[in-house]
């Protein structure tokens, strides 16, 4: 029997990966996520078929249905679903990130669980297998700093509690201590004793970690960790593959392990900058010498009426929409759309320009705009956009800020010098729409607002371009 | 299995999760998360197979918070990321359609 099952794990891996094979363009995309959920349902099925220790694992040794731990299954198995379902379908697509943490941290907390109950067996029954011990005692550790982790990330993005980094004197003084105290115990958990207890003190120490790896990380960052804790839980889940000796958890893990760190790095990149200067940067800490630098040197702002506003439209043949995160919290996409149909109706030819990093997570915006039916073909990428901003005659800044701030380009003071930016400041007008003048989540303060050739309109982005595209209508 | 095979399988997976994904546009990521997110999910299986193997109170308990979770994981996890893709797919849909 556990060939036949070991064959079904076979072909839930060869769905995980052919699905994010199919992932790579928008018009497959759907169905390797389907494919990948069949998968894992053939996955759980094939598993309630399983053989442990000569028998069907439902069953007991007499061939009796274990009844007790099938109802609590299936408690488990409806519940899970009814709660997953309800709150996939319901959370606004603004909240995506923080979703996608929260179910990242279950899944986390899944395998630290699991783990736990396989190494009390161990120091039940005695065992010494090495590989058994420290697998079991690595994936709890991971799968524990990635369930409390992302449960400090989702609070952070939910505003549940700041999303500015949070430092103290000695921070890394103590967080270095926890790091020791937790090398040493996994050490004397693989190697000499194998007491249940200083398990217990681990995974309590484990949880403190995630705390403490997050806590100093700023809310424009959370992306990237998001992704690092996700590729933490696939490598957790992986070594509980070791220990449970299972195929399906060995590569869907691994898979999960390499793709996320794959994709942190990507992340990383596309704000040029490091791994390492990410978690352990504090960006976004209201900083002192950003502050110095970018203030020095303020102009005055011009701040147009709406209706101002829409008549540089009148003479313009080419417009860059640039989304932010502004955009998305006032879910101003379905009225961004309807204003560039109007312009468009207007003979004027209209572009997106996506920065990878733009909302807080990349391909946020692109999320959005598709849910406004924004055709793809109108989304341009950092690299094919820039090059024609000299030429555009209108850029439309819509709740971004450090994506299109110019002081990346030369400012080596700047926190976020070297990230390539939106070239905005390179267009004939730079129409800026913007709640007040707050600075963004970098925290620091934008030159472009106070370029001769920039207008800010102020207020909620979604009534903004609302009027603007009323606006626009009788020009 | 025996250890070699099992290191096998896991460093393998690796290679190919660092192949598969190094194609995927900047555009797809937010969804990658999502299905990846979804696809370590899989610890469901082992939620399983600790519930069904436990034997008093606190196997029963822990058991079953680390199904409960696994189900949350892959059934939020393959609903949201579905939920995402299904708006880019929207669009030619209509055009298709109407």
């Amino acid at each position: 029997m556990n060939d036949v099952i070991n064959i079904a794990y076979l072909v839930t891996a060869a769905t995980f990966i052919l699905a994010l094979k199919l992932m790579n363009g928008p018009k497959t995309a759907r169905q390797g996520n389907l494919l990948a959920a069949g998968g894992m349902c053939l996955a759980l099925v094939a598993t309630f078929f399983l053989n442990e220790k000569g028998h069907n694992v439902m069953l007991d040794e007499q061939g009796g249905f274990k009844s007790l731990n099938l109802i609590l299954l299936i408690i488990a198995f409806v519940v899970g679903s009814f709660i997953g379902t309800f709150s996939a379908r319901k959370v606004p697509m603004t909240a995506m990130p923080q979703m996608v943490a929260l179910f990242n941290g279950l899944g986390g907390g899944a395998v630290a669980l699991v783990a736990l109950l396989e190494f009390r067996g161990f120091s039940m029954t005695g065992e010494s297998d090495f590989v058994k011990l420290s697998t079991s005692v690595l994936s709890l550790v991971i799968g524990s700093i990635s369930f409390s982790g992302s449960m400090i990330a989702f609070a952070k993005l939910q505003e549940l509690m700041t999303g500015r980094p949070i430092v103290y004197p000695g921070q890394k003084l103590v967080n270095g201590l926890i790091f020791t105290a937790a090398l040493v115990l996994i050490v004397m958990l693989i190697a000499t004793t194998h007491s249940f207890t200083l398990y217990l003190g681990l995974f309590a120490l484990a949880l403190i970690m995630g705390v403490t790896f997050v806590l100093p990380i700023g809310g424009a960052d959370m992306p990237v960790v998001i992704s690092l804790l996700n590729s933490f839980t696939g490598c957790a889940a992986g070594l509980a593959g070791f220990v449970l000796g299972n195929t399906s958890l060995l590569i869907g893990g691994g898979l999960v392990g390499a793709s996320g760190f794959i994709l942190t790095v990507q992340m990383c990149k596309a704000m040029n900058r490091s791994l390492g200067n990410v978690i352990f940067g504090a960006f976004g800490a209201v900083d002192q010498t950003a502050l110095a630098s970018g203030a020095g040197q303020q102009g005055t702002v011009r701040s147009y009426s709406v209706e101002d506003a829409a008549i540089i439209f009148a003479s313009a043949s080419s417009v860059v929409i640039v989304p932010g995160y502004g955009m998305a919290v006032a879910q101003a996409q379905h009225v961004v759309k309807e204003l560039a149909n109007k312009l468009q109706e207007k003979g004027i030819d209209v572009k997106y320009a996506v920065h990878p990093v733009a909302g807080r997570m990349p391909g946020h915006m692109n999320v959005l705009l598709a849910e406004a039916d924004v055709p793809y073909e109108q989304l341009y990428e950092l690299e094919d956009i820039n090059p024609m901003m000299p030429e555009t005659d209108v850029a439309l800044v819509i709740g971004a800020n450090d994506v299109v701030n110019p002081a990346a380009r030369y400012d080596k003071a700047s926190p976020i010098y070297g990230m390539p930016i939106l070239d905005v400041d390179k267009c004939r007008t730079v129409i800026v729409s913007k709640r007040s003048m707050n600075p963004g989540f970098a925290g620091i303060e934008n030159e472009l607002f106070f370029l001769p050739n920039t207008i800010m309109v102020f207020g909620n982005a979604k009534n903004t371009i609302a009027s603007l595209s009323s606006a626009v209508e009788s020009i | 299995m025996t250890l070699i095979a099992v290191v096998t399988i896991f460093i393998l997976a690796v290679f190919v999760g660092l192949e598969v994904i190094a194609k995927v546009p900047q555009t797809l990521h937010t969804p990658l998360m999502s299905a990846t997110n979804a696809i370590h999910g899989v610890i469901l299986v082992g939620g399983v197979i600790v519930l069904a193997t436990a034997s008093e109170p606190v196997g029963y308990t822990v058991g079953f918070l680390a199904a409960l979770f696994g189900v949350l994981n892959v059934v939020g996890g393959f609903v949201v990321t579905d939920r995402m893709l299904e708006m880019f797919k929207r669009k030619p849909k209509k055009e298709e359609s109407k």
